[in-house]
Formats: structure tokens, sequence, C-alpha cells
């Protein structure tokens, strides 16, 4: 007997010790691989007690209930000889066992309702970004004064060779994109989230931040990060075939290198705007259209433009027909179809580009090509 | 009077024309064993593309091909179609009725059943592929950005709604119609009572689907917006009508079992149930609460707070009747005298891990916590505790107690028994490290993950492997029983069980109760 009372201890004691090594673990505030992460907001560490204690009281209640159970499922035995008891009803009990619950969960509600109001309080924003979920990729924009006119699209950076195991991954496989949002630290930051297409939702744990990405509406949600650092997450909501593949990159800087940062985008911007009245030759535009198409249609059109989710580009009627017609594509998608329209996406002198590398890579050989002005006038016209 | 008593017809006619609740309950549980087995094969496939980073069998498309047909399969095919056979085997024997209330009716709900998931499956071989945005399939993703595949599966799922609700509505006109002389409310079996409330649950929530649906199909087909934000509609109420129908389905899912494993604890502890009363109240108090807590499953979608707070305050009650019923369990176990046969096993595996899902539903409820839960593999572990765990365990408990009763063989125990050890071990190998995962950042629904998740996933997915593996023993075992168990006469096959079912000959006749018993 007393042998297997010492195995049930130690069986209840199992859990018990996993949940402890885990909080003590996620108490140092790495990113735990096992726990959830107490971030770097005030309102995640909140957020994280908060799902400490639920879980502290759920382990309680288990190792009771389950001690119970495995009391009897050891001495009231068959197989030990037992009579058993008649007894098959108690209204004491059953209040018991009604109302006590019913007091936990008000102990459970009080501190969530709190942390839930923290959360909606979204008033005294420093800086807002509008951030708009693309089928697969992410745009931030600036909509303070200092921000103005920045607005960029966050792409998936892991190449294919390494998701189809030609190449070994890196340490942030799928979790690194071309260009991170970047926030200044100990600011309290508004994030307005919604969406072009379908819904998607725009997850940094360390962030403490969860929000649905909706076409036609705008939610509103805010964090305050305290510790400058690269924080990763993923599109949560399923949006389609990449979903999985659309992640989300926050660098967190000081408040000066945030300065420098909005001030060399700013120049950047009005330098593409620029550009657009520019000449470039066929291999300028070749080179910078390999770089565009790579990150923009490759997922579908396939490394080499022999299509997949998308038409082939190699050989195709429209790489290889009427250069308007392509471009008529480019801009405005194929409505109906999972061509989108990138007209809004691409500069006019990445869309220029795109459609010359297109015309002349792969085994097309146009010898055509596009300037920047010819897609603004397009646009225009 | 001799005429009357014929047996069953002979040939394929005796299952296509049959309007014996026995016949109808056997195809019922045949086929949705067939149904676990397509949607179990579907998960494998899925947790072998997930058994490394990486895509190595499939691409990223398909990958949701398979997580929304094993979704949309296992709901409605395996899970649902299971319980309705076994409340069509089992509900005429408890109350001491001849047969359903209205048994064509219970003939026609069986025979749609087939052709809506043949097309269903069919979907994968059409051009784009089956549906592909998730069984809970969200506007506009299932609409707007969907394959054609999308308007074959709105007709299955209204096929399947209307299965649904004949099969229920026979159901309540059976069990309010056609019991025994002294077979009052408060004396039924508590699966009988699980199952009158689940028929009403169904009636309720089953056309509220139809309306998603069709609202779907005429937005692809007739140019209406309901979801669409373009044309003035709202994506997001798709969610509501969804999850208005979802809550309660997940209770429709769970309640029959609840009644299962009412059944079977007090048979193995030699003792009445504890708390018959409160049972059947925590039942009621559920299925009410269900129709008040959908919002819980959209904590993100950007609800007013005071509209989070009551969901999340309604979301968190529910735990008081759940704590009843399994209070009440193990106080049935207390001071009885349990032996350990494969029913009980299966029943102790149920209420052991649907406790570990009940409270992780306590965890989710807590809206602030949730948005980090959200949309993870944290909630992919809680589903699968109650809904396999929960749902699918009950339903095995079920097969290996009440087998013996309707084909008068007996299952081998030692081979039962293993199945039980092997389902419980692969089944925590394969959910509990979910928990882990999700709790650390990985998002459900991704056929590719990032490094650090890839040790908790390829446990994960060995523990699938053992536990599908565990499945094909179940399926030996059943047939072994039926073609050449040991024969059993005995009545009562367990000396615990109680119940009318349990006072009839074994195996039991092709016509049961033709006379009604009298119940004291």
């Amino acid at each position: 007997m007393g042998f297997k009372a010492k195995q049930l201890c130690k069986l209840a004691l199992g859990p018990v010790l996993l949940f402890m090594s885990v909080s003590a673990m996620a108490a140092g505030g790495e990113a735990s691989s096992i726990n959830m992460t107490p971030g770097v907001t005030e309102l995640g560490r909140e957020v994280y007690d908060l799902h400490m204690i639920i879980l502290w009281i759920c382990v309680a209640i288990g190792v009771a209930v389950f001690g119970v159970m495995f009391y009897s499922i050891i001495f009231h035995r068959k197989s030990r000889g037992v009579i058993p008891a008649t007894f098959h009803e108690s209204t004491t009990v059953e209040i018991a066992w009604t109302v006590v619950p019913f007091f936990i969960l008000i102990a459970m509600a009080v501190p969530a309702t709190t942390t839930l109001l923290t959360l909606y309080d979204t008033d005294n924003s420093e800086l807002d970004i509008l951030i708009t979920g693309y089928q697969w990729k992410w745009k931030y924009e600036y909509l303070n004064e200092e921000g103005e006119n920045v607005s960029f699209f966050s792409n998936l950076r892991t190449p294919q060779a390494e998701i189809y195991n030609d190449e070994a991954k890196g340490e942030y496989y799928l979790l690194e994109v071309d260009e991170p949002l970047v926030l200044p630290v100990d600011t309290k930051v508004r994030f307005l989230v919604t969406a072009n297409d379908v819904i998607h939702s725009w997850w940094v744990p360390a962030l403490a931040v969860k929000r649905d990405a909706i076409p036609g509406f705008i939610n509103e949600t805010w964090a305050r990060p305290t510790e400058q650092g690269i924080y990763r997450g993923q599109c949560s909501e399923l949006c389609g075939k990449s979903h999985g593949f659309m992640p989300i990159v926050v660098n967190v800087v000081s408040k000066e290198e945030y300065g420098e940062w909005i001030a060399a985008k700013q120049s950047e911007a009005t330098e593409v705007k620029q550009l657009t009245s520019q000449d470039f030759t066929l291999d300028e535009l070749m080179v910078r259209g390999e770089s565009v198409y790579d990150t923009s249609c490759l997922a579908c059109h396939g490394a080499n433009g022999e299509g997949g989710v998308g038409n082939a580009i190699a050989g195709s009627a429209v790489a290889t027909g009427d250069i308007n017609a392509h471009l008529e594509i480019g801009i405005n998608g194929v409505p109906g179809t999972s061509m989108q329209a990138f007209g809004g996406q691409l500069s006019d002198v990445d869309m220029a580009a795109v459609i010359t590398y297109q015309r002349n890579a792969f085994g097309n050989n146009m010898g055509d090509s596009l300037q920047p002005v010819d897609v603004y006038n397009y646009k225009e016209r | 009077m001799g005429d009357h008593h014929h047996g069953p017809a002979k040939g394929l006619s005796r299952w296509l024309f049959t309007t014996n609740h026995k016949d109808i309950g056997t195809m019922y549980l045949w086929f949705s064993f067939s149904m676990f087995l397509l949607g179990g094969f579907f998960a494998m496939i899925i947790r072998a593309e997930l058994f490394q980073p990486g895509m190595q069998l499939i691409e990223p498309a398909f990958f949701n091909q398979m997580t929304t047909l094993h979704g949309l399969i296992m709901v409605f095919g395996a899970i649902m179609p299971s319980f309705v056979g076994l409340a069509n085997w089992l509900i005429p024997l408890m109350i001491g009725a001849p047969d359903m209330a209205l048994p064509r009716m219970n003939n026609w709900s069986f025979w749609i059943l087939p052709p809506a998931f043949l097309l269903l499956a069919s979907t994968l071989f059409m051009e784009g592929g089956a549906p592909a945005a998730g069984w809970t399939f969200y506007a506009p993703l299932s609409t707007t950005y969907a394959g054609p595949s999308v308007t074959y599966f709105i007709f299955c799922i209204h096929v399947l709604g209307l299965s649904s609700i004949m099969g229920s509505i026979n159901i309540i006109a059976t069990v309010m119609n056609m019991r025994a002389p002294g077979m009052t409310y408060m004396k039924m079996p508590l699966f009988v009572w699980t199952w009158l409330i689940t028929a009403f649950l169904l009636v309720a929530v089953m056309p509220v689907l139809a309306g998603a649906v069709t609202m779907m199909l005429m937005d692809v087909h007739f140019g209406t917006s309901f979801f669409s934000a373009a044309g003035g509609g709202d994506p997001v109420l798709f969610q509501h009508i969804f999850w208005f129908f979802g809550h309660p389905e997940v209770y429709i899912i769970i309640l029959p079992a609840f009644g299962v494993v009412s059944q079977i604890i007090p048979a193995f502890s030699r003792k009445p149930l504890f708390g018959y009363d409160s049972m059947v109240y925590a039942t009621a108090s559920i299925a009410f609460l269900s129709f008040i807590v959908w919002a819980h499953h959209m904590y993100t979608v950007g609800m007013p707070v005071a509209g989070e707070l009551f969901f999340m305050y309604a979301t968190m009650l529910i735990a008081v009747p759940t704590g009843v019923k399994v209070f009440n369990w193990i106080s049935t176990m207390w001071r009885g005298a349990l032996s350990f046969e494969t029913p009980m096993l299966f029943s102790i595996g149920f209420i052991i891990l649907f406790t570990i899902g009940g409270f992780t539903g306590l965890m989710l409820s807590i809206a602030p916590a949730d948005f980090q839960y959200h949309d993870s593999y944290f909630v992919v572990a809680h589903f699968h505790y109650v809904m396999v765990a929960g749902a699918v365990f009950s339903m095995t408990a079920a097969i290996y107690f009440w087998l013996p009763k309707w084909c008068g063989r007996m299952y081998n125990e030692t081979m039962g028994k293993t199945h039980f050890w092997i389902s419980f071990i692969g089944f925590n190998l394969a959910f509990f490290p979910q928990h882990f995962v999700g709790l650390a950042g990985m998002p459900r629904r991704i056929p590719d993950y990032a490094l650090q998740f890839a040790d908790f996933n390829m446990m994960s997915s060995i523990g699938a492997f053992i536990y599908g593996a565990s499945q094909i023993l179940f399926l030996y075992n059943v047939i072994a029983t039926i073609v050449a168990g040991d024969p059993v006469s005995d009545e009562k096959v367990w000396d615990g069980a109680e119940g009318l079912e349990w006072t009839l000959p074994t195996p039991v006749p092709y016509h049961t109760f033709e006379t009604p018993p009298l119940v004291k």
C-alpha cells in the first residue's frame, strides 16, 4: 500500500515540477520555448502574470481533483474485496461545489477585467501606425507628421531554397523580413490594423499585441515597448496559401536612432519620387526587376517563371504580348483570381523594372522595356 | 402473431430500405468510423508534413485543404454521426420503446449522409482543389477568394444539416412520446437526457449554419455582399453567425459523451451515479450557456470592451456546471468497487483528459490572456483534448461497453486494454506538446514553422502516428468480436450495468420491447 501511495505522490508531483520549471524560466524575462513570454511591455507582463495565476489555480484544482480520483482508483478496487457504498446524492455537497467554484471565478474575473480595460485603452498615443494585411505581406504607414510619406511593405526574406530544403535553414527561418517595422523605445504606439483582401491577424507575442486585420474595418490596439531589441511574430489568422509565410519583425530602437531612421526613410521616399522622372538602361531595369520579382512575384509564378499558383511567365502570351496589356495586369491584377493589383504596392520604378524583367528573363526575349514615367503616365491616363 | 416476428430482410435491400433503429444505428456507426479513418488519414498527412521544418511532402495550398477537410470530416462526418448512431441503437432500448418514433425519416436522415460526404471528398479532385479556408471557413477567404469547390461544399453542408435536423426531431419525438409506462423524465438514463438536450441544440443551431452558408452562396453567385466590406457588408458578421452555430455545436458533440460516461462509470464502480438530478440540471445549464458565449471565439476581432466583458463572464460561468459533472463522476467512483475493463479505462481517460481540456478552456475564457492564446497551437491542443480525448474516447468506451450486448460476443479484453494504453500515450504525446509551442508563439494552420518549434512538432507527429495506428487495432478488435468473439449470453454482460437495455436477451433481438416494459 505504501509503495502505491508513494507512486501516486510522484505522479502528482511530476506536472507540478514541470510547471514550476516553466514559470522559473519565463520569469527570467527571456522568450521561453514552452511558455508565454512576458514580453517587453508593461501590459505584456500583466497578461503573463494573469496567465500564470490562472494556470496555477487550474494546477491546484487539478491536483486536488485527480488526487481524490487516484485515491479512489487505488484503494476502492473490487480486487481488494471492497463492498461498494450505496450513497448517491447530497444536496449540501452539490451546493458547495457549485458555490465555491463560483467564488474562485470571481477572484479570476477581477484582475482579468482590469487588464482587459488597460488593453483597450488606446488613448494618448505618441505615434500612430497603420498596418495593412495583404496576401501575403504587411504594409506599414507612419501617420504622424514626422513620418509623413513613410510607408513600406514588409515581405518574407527567407529564400525558397531554404523552405524547400535545398539550402540549410538560417537562425531566423521564416521569421525574417526584408524591411522590419521600426519603433522608438518607451513610446506609446497606437496600431491601426486593417486588411486589403482577406482577414489577417497581426501578432507579436513580445509586444502582447494581437489584432485581426479585417478588410473594411480599422481595429485599434497599442504597445509601449520598454526594451530595445528585435521582436518577431507571425500572421495568426488563416489567410490562404502563404499564411505561414508572412512574418512580422519589429525593431525597437532608441528614440535618437528612430529619429535618424525616420528622416532617412523620408528622404528615401522623396528620392523614389524623383527616380520616377529618371531614365534607366535595360540592364539597370533588369537588375532592379529581378529583386522585385523575387519578393513580389516568385511565390506564385515560380523561381524560373515556370508558374505555380499563378500562370507561367516563361513564354506566356502576356509577357510576350502587348506591353501595355502586360502593365495593365501588373497594375490592376486580374479580378476573381489570386493575381493581385500591384499598382498600389510597387513604386512606379519597381513596376517598370519588374515588367521589363519579366519580358526579358526566363527565356523571354522581347528586348522592349518600360520607363518609370511610362508607368506613371499609364496610371494617370 | 408469429408472422410479425420476422427477422431482417436479406441482402442489400435490408440496409437500403431498413426502418429498424438497430440497423440504422449500425450503419451510422460504420459510416462514422470510415469517416474517422478518412479524417485521420488527412491528419496523418498534416503531421507528416509538420514532422520537420521545411516543405517536404505537400504544397502549402494542399496543406490548407487537408486541415479544412480534416476538421469538417471529423466534426460532421465522424463524431456527430457516431453519436447519432449510438442514439439510434440505445435510446429505444433505454426507454423501453419498440423503435424510433419516425422510422422512415430515420432511414432518410442516414442515407443522405454518404452522398454528401462523397461530394465533399470529390472536391479534392476538382480544379482549384478542395475548400481550403479552414473548418471555420471565414469569409471573405471562403467566398470572394475561394475556388469553385466552395459551391459543392455549401451544398454538402446543407445536406448534412438536413440530416442532423431530421435526426434530432426523431430523437425528440421518440423521447417525448415513446417512453415505457412509469419511465418519467427524471428516471431516464443520463445518456437519454443528454441526447434530448443535444437534439434541441441541433434543431436550434443547424438552421443558423444553413443561413450562413446560404449567404455565402449568395455572395459567391448572386452578387450580394453580406460578408464583403467593399459592397457594404461585414466580414465579422460571418463569424458571429458561424459561432452562434459553432459554440452550441461543440456542446452538441460533448453532451452525448457526458451521457455515455455517466452510464459507464456507475457500472464499473458498482454504485449508482452520484447526483443524478444535478447532472440533469448541469447539462441543461451548459446547453443554455452555450447560446450566450459564442463571441469568445472572436476576442481579437475588435468588439467593444463591454461586449468582451459580457462574453468573458458568461464563458467563465460554464466552468461551474462542467465542474459539477466532473465532481459527480468522481463521487460516483468514491467508495465504489472499481474494476478496470476497457470501457472503464476509456471513461477514466476521458475524465482526466477532458478535465485538462476544461482547464485550458477556462484559461482561454480570460479575454486579455486569450489575446495571446488565440489562433495559436494552444487552441489546437485545447480543442483536441475536448474533442478527441473527450468525444472520441467516450465513443470508444461506448463501443466496448455495448458491443457485447448488441452482438452477443465479447471483445478481446487484452487487445482492448492495449488499445487504450497506446491511444492514451499516443494522444498525449501528440497534443500535450502543442500547449508549449502555442504558448511560445506558433500560430495554428501553418504548413511550416520556425526552428524553435521543431522538437515539439516532431514529438507531436510521432504521437499522432501512434494514436492513428492504435485505431487499426480497434477496428481489428471490433471486427474480430463480431465475427468470432467468445459468445456471451448473460443479459447483463457487465455485473454492475443497470438499465432497461440490460434486461433484454443477449444478443439483442432484431425487434425489442414490442410490449412496453413496466418501469417501477
